[in-house]
């Protein structure tokens, strides 16, 4: 019984270390002109359309600076920024269809310098979390979130959180460092309710 | 009785948790023993680029038709034990901090008068085109075995690059707002199954895997120097192209080998 408490502890520790947001680097001491300069030389000679999808918008500002630390103010003026940008589907539908839902969890491929303009863009769900137990290959950045559906018991204003969570996930937490996949339009709007369906569907080997 | 239940479930729950974790463990030991198994330095391909870049350091070429041997890499000219574990570091002479890939370039154009363009273009090998300067930093590389990293910070223009190197670490930018950060920060992490060393602070992981760089890496057939590896964070990161020795990977190199400080060198190794 200890050890189980033991490894019950050491296992709860694990889990506040995993979601919690990187804090060991420290704030970096140099003038935000000097780090441009060393952006610019990184980035020279790239095409007009790569450099506006590289320029920072003023919440990757601030949680580059802060290192995924902003004060409370920050904090707040972020999530209040973020969630105000999320565009919820006109039908008020979250939940799509999960079968595509795994195709969007299992596929990382699209919008990398060696894709083509029309490679097909995944959300890569499965490199940062669990999510069936089917599939043994997953990462651990982020929580597991097996059982997802059925942990929040199937609730609809459950499933709109999620669709939110992942078309923005700053909205909901400041500096997270999770993507906000449809605030810069990696993935459709359709992608994500097959998302949120397959973390909702009672079928979905999520559930299971 | 319902809190009876609740214990039970508790201890379910985290009974299979543990199983889990015994799974990962068995799993890292597999992947230990495949690394230990590859690892055998007879048998390693990334020698016939350490072979390869010694020709072309004792190749007179350039306008000058001379060899690189009086390249200065900051310990004297020629002198190549050691160098490579004080790299990157200022340079008097073209008052720059420069790593081995900007300082073999300077010393190209320098010492031999020739036109790097077509080394650029050739910077990462493939089938067919044989990389000089995955040649060259591997052959310089490997005259640093079993020597401890020992970044170089004592003058300004080098502290200005550690520091520009942690801020680009922790840089957010891209369609998926990704930094180096994201997925280096944090300790024992895995990306699918893929384990991701900590580069936050100076670690243990950090430590190996400079001291394992450049690395013969299987799955592409090519020894790669750490150069490509960022390269390839930056594709992965949905970055732009990084600029092949920019002052941007330079600093980034810069704050790499502060975290590796004290990490024993033994290259080419050979990974995945």
């Amino acid at each position: 019984m200890k050890t189980l408490l033991t490894t019950l502890t050491g296992l709860a520790a694990i889990a506040i270390l995993a979601f919690t947001s990187p804090t060991q680097a420290q704030q970096p001491q140099i003038d935000a002109a000097t780090v441009d300069r060393y952006v610019a030389s990184l980035w020279a000679k790239i095409p007009e359309d790569w450099k506006q999808r590289n320029t920072q918008d003023e919440t990757q500002k601030i949680c580059s600076v802060t290192n995924n630390q902003p004060t409370d103010a920050q904090a707040k003026a972020i999530t209040a920024r973020e969630l105000a940008a999320v565009k919820f589907p006109a039908d008020g539908k979250m939940i799509g269809d999960w079968k595509k839902g795994q195709q969007v969890a299992q596929r990382g491929s699209g919008g990398q310098f060696s894709d083509q303009a029309d490679t097909y863009r995944g959300g890569n769900c499965y490199a940062c979390h669990q999510l069936s137990r089917q599939e043994l290959s997953y990462g651990t950045l982020g929580p597991s979130l097996l059982e997802y559906g059925k942990m929040k018991d199937f609730k609809p204003e459950e499933a709109k959180a999620a669709f939110a969570k992942i078309y923005n996930a700053q909205s909901q937490l400041a500096c997270s460092t999770m993507p906000r996949f449809g605030h810069t339009g990696f993935l459709t709007e359709e992608q994500i309710k097959d998302a949120v369906a397959y973390l909702f569907d009672k079928d979905s080997p999520v559930n299971k | 009785m319902k809190g009876w239940i609740a214990a039970t479930a508790m201890v379910l729950t985290f009974a299979v948790g543990a199983s889990a974790q015994n799974a990962q463990i068995d799993s890292e030991k597999e992947i230990e023993r495949y690394r230990a198994m590859i690892n055998d330095p007879m048998a390693n391909p990334g020698y016939l680029a350490v072979d390869r870049g010694e020709q072309l350091w004792s190749l007179a070429r350039g306008t000058k038709n001379v060899s690189l041997e009086t390249c200065d890499l900051g310990e004297g000219p020629g002198k190549l034990e050691g160098a490579y574990a004080k790299l990157p570091r200022y340079f008097a002479d073209s008052d720059r901090v420069m790593d081995l890939e900007q300082r073999l370039l300077w010393c190209m154009d320098k010492v031999q008068g020739l036109d790097t363009k077509d080394v650029v273009a050739r910077r990462f090998g493939a089938p067919g085109r044989e990389s000089d300067m995955e040649g060259l930093v591997a052959f310089i590389a490997n005259k640093s075995n079993g020597m401890k990293y020992e970044p170089q910070l004592s003058h300004p223009k080098e502290k200005e690059m550690l520091a520009a190197g942690e801020a680009l670490f922790v840089r957010r930018a891209g369609q998926l707002d990704f930094s180096c950060s994201t997925c280096h920060a944090v300790p024992g992490a895995r990306i699918r199954l893929q384990g991701l060393p900590d580069f936050s602070k100076p670690t243990k992981d950090a430590r190996e895997t400079m001291g394992s760089w450049p690395t013969y890496r299987v799955s592409q057939s090519q020894t790669r120097t750490m150069q490509h590896r960022l390269w390839d964070c930056y594709r992965q990161m949905r970055h732009p192209v990084p600029e092949y020795a920019s002052d941007g990977i330079t600093a980034l190199s810069v704050y790499m080998a502060k975290m590796a400080e004290g990490g024993e060198i033994n290259v080419p190794s050979i990974k995945r």
